[in-house]
């Protein structure tokens, strides 16, 4: 039963987290950034789109450090 | 430009998905048996209907701003995956999707296990196989289109999109009887990830409380820069690399 329930998890995990988990983790802070500063009277809309543009970067930044001496990862 | 942009999303996403679990379906019905594999593809399609059938009503009964919020930051979170994914592959620094790689090792699996009946299944592998090839792909899709069109407000759009490549997707598998790996998947997923970035940018912020400069309109401005940022990081990547040392010939190899 617990082998089932953590493929359960795992599957769902992999579905929404993906490879990277510190994306996942940086949308919520940019989403939450954007509420607190909508309700100021300071424009909100260009913080998700600088959230991308970090996010990206730190993202592709780790695999390219992570692979400097080894191969392709698998192409699944 | 809503309509459009939902219908290229999801039928782009769709064809993909399709394409990775017509594979799948191949490797079962080709090394085992294709009763069994129709009737896993006919059950997967049966389990994906009933998930979207609940899953619809319900998202469109969620008030605007509140689906905007959650739904908007689920697509940009999925979009910088497939985002992610797509730029790595493009400048090499992981290994392309190939449909027929991932065949000859589904065949080399299905050949070796055991044949096993269950009722009226007469090769339960090759029934779970098909099953789990079309439950798994079929479900992201599942996702794309039902987010997709109840942002929109048009759910059946998102639905006919998905049923169109799957049909033509279907078709085409038939009548050549292969993996289709002249799909230039690579690029489609791409296309896929800006979309779902731009309409998550788009979507989340606006759930979250934000006005775009310009309303609707600034979606205009958010895709193209999406998809040149995208291209940019390719290009910047290919020169770390080296892989784009040599000749544009490689360069566009690297978008199939």
């Amino acid at each position: 039963m617990i082998p089932r329930l953590k493929a359960f998890f795992a599957f769902w995990y992999d579905f929404v987290v993906g490879d990277d988990w510190r994306v996942a983790v940086g949308v919520v802070i940019a989403l939450a950034l954007t509420y607190t500063v909508g309700t100021t009277s300071i424009p909100a809309w260009w913080i998700l789109p600088v959230a991308v543009v970090v996010l990206l970067l730190l993202t592709l930044w780790r695999v390219v450090r992570g692979q400097s001496s080894g191969p392709p990862t698998d192409g699944q | 430009m809503g309509s459009g942009a939902l219908f290229i999303a999801v039928f782009l996403a769709c064809v993909v998905e399709a394409v990775e679990a017509l594979t799948i379906v191949l490797a079962a019905g080709t090394s085992r048996d294709w009763r069994s594999a129709i009737m896993g593809v006919l059950a997967g399609v049966v389990a994906l209907a009933l998930i979207v059938a609940a899953l619809g009503p319900a998202l469109t009964a969620v008030p605007l701003e509140s689906l905007r919020l959650v739904v908007g930051g689920l697509l940009l979170i999925f979009g910088l995956q497939w985002l992610r994914k797509a730029i790595l592959r493009a400048s090499g620094l992981k290994a392309l999707h190939d449909e027929e790689a991932i065949f000859r090792t589904q065949v080399a699996a299905a050949s070796a296990a055991q044949a096993d009946r269950r009722g009226v299944i007469g090769d339960w592998y090759a029934f779970t196989l098909s099953f789990k090839g079309v439950v798994l792909e079929g479900l992201e899709v599942a996702f794309i289109a039902l987010t997709f069109g109840a942002n929109q407000g048009d759910i059946p759009l998102a639905a006919f999109a998905a049923v169109a490549a799957v049909l033509i997707v279907a078709a085409v598998g038939i009548a050549v009887r292969a993996p289709l790996a002249r799909v230039p998947e690579n690029t489609m997923k791409l296309v896929v990830g800006v979309m779902l970035t731009s309409f998550g940018i788009f979507w989340a912020a606006e759930g979250a409380g934000a006005q775009w400069p310009g309303s609707d309109a600034a979606l205009l401005v958010v895709i193209p820069s999406v998809a040149v940022f995208a291209l940019l990081l390719v290009g910047a990547l290919r020169r770390h690399t080296g892989a784009g040392a040599t000749g544009k010939g490689r360069f566009a190899r690297a978008f199939r």
